[in-house]
């Protein structure tokens, strides 16, 4: 496991287990007997959990299939069937899975820590994620009560065929929905985490070299850029890369024919390991979905098309509340946006499905949320009559649907597109909202770009707090939406590659950084907040690779 | 075999300072913590697990009673152990923590508690520095000395303190951005935290 590069591994790096021991110690103690129980914890967890998966069942149909076979001998049956294995493809299959299980869940915690350290093991965050929970539902109920409006009803059977014989077609419903609102916009998390403060951190009433100047005020280790470019490596000045190496004025044969053909080998040996590493340097469009589906070890069978039909049932038969904030959401975000608005009706069926989705609820393992709790009328607090709500306990804010809509254009069934969209919510984007200390959770992010800007273009930084513009107020909005919305889908599409090749959302700050940088000589002039909006109002012409280059590889430290 | 805890009594922690300074206002760094075993029959220690509340750098002293004739002895079995790799930020800094021994069937006691840590002589990093213990005692005063003034509000100018020997380029609040390999930066570090 040591050889494991950290990059690629998962949030929190191998070394940082919990058994502390000083470099003498460790040639004496014997390092290896260590690792080694620590390397059996870790594959007895992926071992529990791979068992329930579909993978196993289908592991098992094929072992016994294979019995069948004349190559498969008695004497050494184990070898035989580990080496059809091998041949028929099943074994990358499996390696495929273990490699998403090791970037998707953290390492085995402590036997001592409870299951909440392993959501997030800072007590002060996880109290203050717990009252932001609190806010959020309040807001939830009192909108509910206000508009007497259920959380959940069952649809009248009228209704329910309805809805079925136009379900290719919701976005041309136009139901009304001036009474609802958004629970939340991210300015309004914002605001949360700006006050964010570690109770054992005295900063003194004064300005002391231990306040931030910027707006976050927590202590989390954050990368410099030597450390970033060591993360980033394929990011470098004499690398190829997608969204440069491929621009008109290069030829291809430099670069781009050749790129193609190691992303077609890759897809064919059907290896995740290797396409998350191919695409660091980005991905042809062509090969893009295809890429995208082998890094998040998604594989459409028919189970997962039965599985989505079962949703969309769900759908039909149950009305929810969070459908409306899903359709305002949508009304108001993607159908006003010029590259997406013709995705509409799919965004519709891709969030109706996502909140009755109840295998989402096992990423609050590892997620500092909790679903929101909720109690059969009259039952309050007895956990038998306890239901999460919606089923797959994630609210929408504003501007959620924005996660799904550039997906749209790499997947047209439905089905894969729910899967994708899954996924990467999973991995990446609950990151995005939720108070964690974790690398890629939205404060490091915060900070990140703050301790960027301020290290490495201060006289900017100094400038924008003074006119009361402090960067994060802009930059915020479109770090939490992943740039969607913003960047032209060309560009995002390249910027989220990198987001599944590096396993990382530290990119979104870094990018933040680097468009300050860009356009730093027109915000020295600006005076006001608003002047300052103005300038980065328009991102849609940015190529986002070189900002990303230029910035980490190209700026004087 | 099976593993048992062991009863312990943890008694409250206390501060320690340098010099004479009696000041209330001066925080220290270090922090002592007894652990006690009321059990009277011997055992073998094989885990220490606590979780951890900003402390950056452990270290462990065992007074062993070995015989009746023999004075009970002080060992370190564990220098400086680092916690925290950054004392300024939260890696680590709640974590949940286990120290084991080695277990080694040849020697009757562990290892790790009859071999005294030998003190380590960072020598070559302390060439035509000034001595650590005398710059970290006064640092340590002029600390407790500011803390002081800050509390009791005067209104008196106060001169800058001569430590421009010492920090060049930086003011009296950032001792720690100067030679942050030094084993005064750590303790100085552990103060901050």
């Amino acid at each position: 496991m040591k050889c494991h590069r950290p990059r690629v591994g998962p949030g929190r790096p191998f070394s940082s287990c919990w058994r502390p021991v000083p470099a003498a110690w460790r040639a004496r103690a014997g390092e290896m007997l260590q690792e080694e129980s620590d390397l059996s914890l870790l594959i007895a967890q992926i071992v529990q959990k791979l068992k329930g998966s579909n993978l196993y069942a289908q592991l098992e149909r094929q072992a016994w299939a294979s019995l069948q076979r004349p190559e498969i001998r008695l004497e050494s049956l184990k070898e035989d069937i580990k080496e059809f294995f091998k041949i028929s493809g099943w074994e990358k299959k499996l390696q495929n899975a273990v490699y998403s299980e090791l970037n998707v869940y953290p390492l085995p915690s402590h036997p001592a820590a409870p299951p909440e350290h392993l959501k997030e093991p800072l007590v002060y965050m996880r109290k203050a994620q717990g009252s932001w929970e609190k806010r959020i539902l309040k807001s939830l109920n009192s909108m509910c009560t206000e508009l007497s409006i259920p959380l959940a009803r069952k649809r009248p059977v009228g209704q329910q065929k309805e809805l079925l014989n136009k379900w290719n077609e919701m976005g041309t419903d136009e139901p009304d929905l001036s009474l609802f609102r958004p629970v939340y916009a991210p300015k309004d998390f914002l605001e949360v985490l700006i006050n964010l403060r570690n109770p054992n951190y005295e900063n003194g009433d004064s300005l002391s070299f231990r306040t931030h100047l910027g707006l976050i005020q927590v202590p989390l280790k954050v990368k410099d850029i030597p450390e970033l470019k060591e993360c980033f490596v394929e990011l470098g000045l004499n690398i190829g890369q997608l969204g440069i190496d491929d621009s008109t004025q290069v030829p291809p044969e430099f670069f781009e024919n050749e790129h193609v053909r190691i992303g077609q080998k890759v897809l064919a040996e059907q290896d995740s390991a290797a396409a998350q590493q191919y695409i660091r340097q980005g991905s042809p469009t062509a090969l893009r979905a295809e890429l995208w589906a082998l890094i998040l070890n998604i594989s459409s069978q028919p189970e997962d098309l039965l599985y989505y039909e079962q949703l969309k049932t769900n759908v039909i038969q149950h009305d929810l509340l969070v459908d409306s904030l899903i359709y305002k959401d949508v009304k108001l975000t993607a159908s006003n946006d010029d590259y997406y608005f013709v995705f509409e009706d799919y965004l519709y069926q891709v969030l109706l499905c996502f909140s009755r989705d109840t295998s989402v609820l096992g990423h609050f393992a590892y997620n500092s949320a909790s679903p929101p709790k909720s109690y059969i009328r009259g039952k309050l607090g007895l956990e038998e009559y306890a239901v999460f709500y919606p089923p797959n306990g994630v609210i929408p804010f504003h501007g959620f649907s924005m996660y799904v809509a550039p997906l749209c254009f790499l997947y047209h069934e439905p089905y894969k597109l729910y899967q994708t969209f899954r996924e990467m919510y999973v991995r990446f984007f609950f990151r995005l909202h939720s108070i964690s200390s974790h690398p890629s959770g939205i404060v490091s992010l915060c900070l990140l770009f703050e301790t960027l800007l301020q290290t490495y273009l201060p006289q900017l930084f100094y400038h924008l707090r003074e006119i009361g513009a402090q960067p994060l107020r802009i930059s915020f909005k479109w770090m939490v939406r992943a740039f969607s919305g913003y960047l032209a889908t060309d560009q995002l599409l390249l910027l989220w590659d990198r987001i599944l090749g590096y396993n990382s959302l530290e990119v979104l700050a870094v990018l933040a950084a680097a468009v300050f940088a860009f356009r730093a000589v027109n915000l020295m002039e600006v005076t006001s907040l608003a002047a300052a909006e103005a300038v980065l109002a328009d991102l849609s012409t940015l190529k986002v690779m070189p900002l990303l280059q230029i910035f980490l590889f190209a700026t004087v430290t | 075999m099976s593993r048992l805890s062991v009863p312990c009594h943890v008694k409250g922690a206390v501060a320690l300072q340098v010099g004479d300074m009696r000041t209330f206002q001066g925080r220290p760094g270090v922090v002592v913590i007894d652990v006690t075993f009321p059990s009277i029959e011997p055992f073998e220690l094989q885990e220490i697990t606590f979780k951890n509340y900003y402390t950056a750098f452990l270290t462990i002293r065992v007074r062993q009673h070995t015989s009746a004739h023999t004075p009970a002895k002080w060992m370190t079995c564990l220098r400086d152990c680092c916690l925290m790799p950054d004392p300024h930020s939260e890696d680590g800094a709640q974590e949940y923590v286990s120290l084991f021994k080695h277990q080694s069937p040849s020697v009757t006691f562990p290892k790790w508690l009859s071999h005294p840590m030998p003190c380590e002589q960072s020598a070559l990093l302390l060439e035509g520095l000034p001595d650590p213990s005398r710059v970290s005692s006064e640092v340590q005063q002029m600390w407790a000395l500011t803390e002081m003034i800050r509390a009791s509000h005067t209104s008196t100018r106060i001169g800058r303190f001569d430590v421009s020997y010492l920090f060049p380029l930086l003011g009296l609040h950032c001792p720690e951005q100067v030679r942050p390999h030094s084993p005064l930066c750590y303790r100085w570090m552990a103060v901050m935290t």
